[in-house]
């Protein structure tokens, strides 16, 4: 039972792996790594490491995503600015 | 190089490399097959020893200490870097104004903000137990503190960025961030002083109920109080960065 659930999990953790690398758009890219974040944290609780798991879910699922989402605005902001302006690039 | 040379290259060290990983992965002990000693000597000893059934917590912030102390100012001098880089970037763009003027991205919807206003509480709670309880059940300083930051974040998506800044007054989040970084050094002091060595956990664990562990829980509030701190304080320097514009056209 454990063992089906693992493995089912593991197989999840892959498909989302490569999701995340599949998915090109750098916005959409944080929201599905958000979600790979939480197949991780429950592969971490299915091999009952449920301190980790909850480190995972809020490093991987919450602050990494926020921080790449953010960073992105600020990123397309300064561009944005920049061609508004005519500024050099 | 040729692309034809290239490729044979690739498939000898794939094959290779495949050959090598087959050979380490027949060698790896059975599924769930556990011969760490020190694993089973922690779980042994955190109960009778400390009162604390957080096995990994007593590793993290006792047995191990120092190295969670080196981590936190990891964390700590970290923030520094990403707000000095913020910080310069703003005064360039202070500077350059009057570009992005009367541009105002659409607010956050009607169900979002409902949503945002029903979780603040909730997840505040959340991060205070999963601080409070950090030494019995898993969680702790660093993730709570998480958490508590992120209820921080939902306050914002809700009530938007004027509120979020009111209740986040830059020098209270800045004291509660060096609070608590100080006050996991101020806790290995104490050991220094009331025990023997730096960081050695110098109050009676106690038998039973939430305070126990000693200094595990103390520390695991001055974790939480810097982590908390901190990630607001990135949060909230990327929010003034992002929104300086809309704000001031307003």
């Amino acid at each position: 039972m454990t063992t089906a659930l693992q493995a089912t999990i593991l197989v999840l953790v892959a498909a989302g792996g490569l999701a995340v690398v599949v998915t090109r758009e750098p916005a959409k890219q944080a929201a599905v790594s958000s979600i790979f974040g939480l197949l991780l944290a429950a592969l971490f609780f299915s091999y009952q490491a449920p301190d980790v798991a909850l480190s995972q879910i809020v490093v991987g699922s919450v602050a990494v995503p926020a921080m790449i989402l953010l960073a992105l605005a600020k990123v397309r902001e300064g561009d944005r600015e920049r061609e508004g302006s005519g500024e050099e690039p | 190089m040729s692309r034809r040379a290239r490729f044979v290259l690739f498939a000898i060290s794939a094959v290779g490399a495949a050959g090598l990983l087959a050979w380490a992965f027949a060698g790896l002990p059975e599924f769930g097959d556990y011969q760490g000693r020190y694993g089973r000597i922690v779980a042994a000893s955190a109960v009778p020893d400390r009162s604390a059934t957080e096995a990994v917590a007593v590793t993290v912030f006792d047995y191990r200490a120092l190295d969670t102390l080196g981590e936190e100012f990891i964390l700590f001098v970290s923030v520094f870097g990403v707000l000095a880089l913020l910080r310069i970037h703003r005064g360039e763009r202070e500077r350059g104004r009057a570009v992005g003027e009367g541009r105002r991205g659409p607010g956050p919807s009607e169900s979002l903000r409902l949503a945002g206003r029903l979780l603040v509480a909730p997840v505040l709670l959340l991060g205070i137990y999963i601080v409070s309880h950090g030494h019995l059940t898993p969680g702790g300083g660093f993730q709570g503190g998480v958490v508590l930051g992120t209820a921080m974040f939902l306050l914002f998506l809700s009530a938007g960025y004027l509120a979020f800044k009111r209740v986040r007054p830059v020098s209270v989040v800045e004291a509660v961030e060096a609070g608590g970084a100080a006050g996991f050094a101020l806790i290995g002091v104490g050991g220094l002083l009331l025990g023997a060595v730096f960081l050695e956990n110098f109050i009676s664990p106690g038998k039973s109920g939430l305070l126990t562990g000693g200094t595990i829980p103390l520390s695991n509030a001055a974790v939480g109080l810097e982590v908390a701190g901190a990630l607001i304080m990135i949060l909230s320097e990327f929010l003034d960065q992002r929104l300086l514009v809309r704000e001031r056209s307003r």
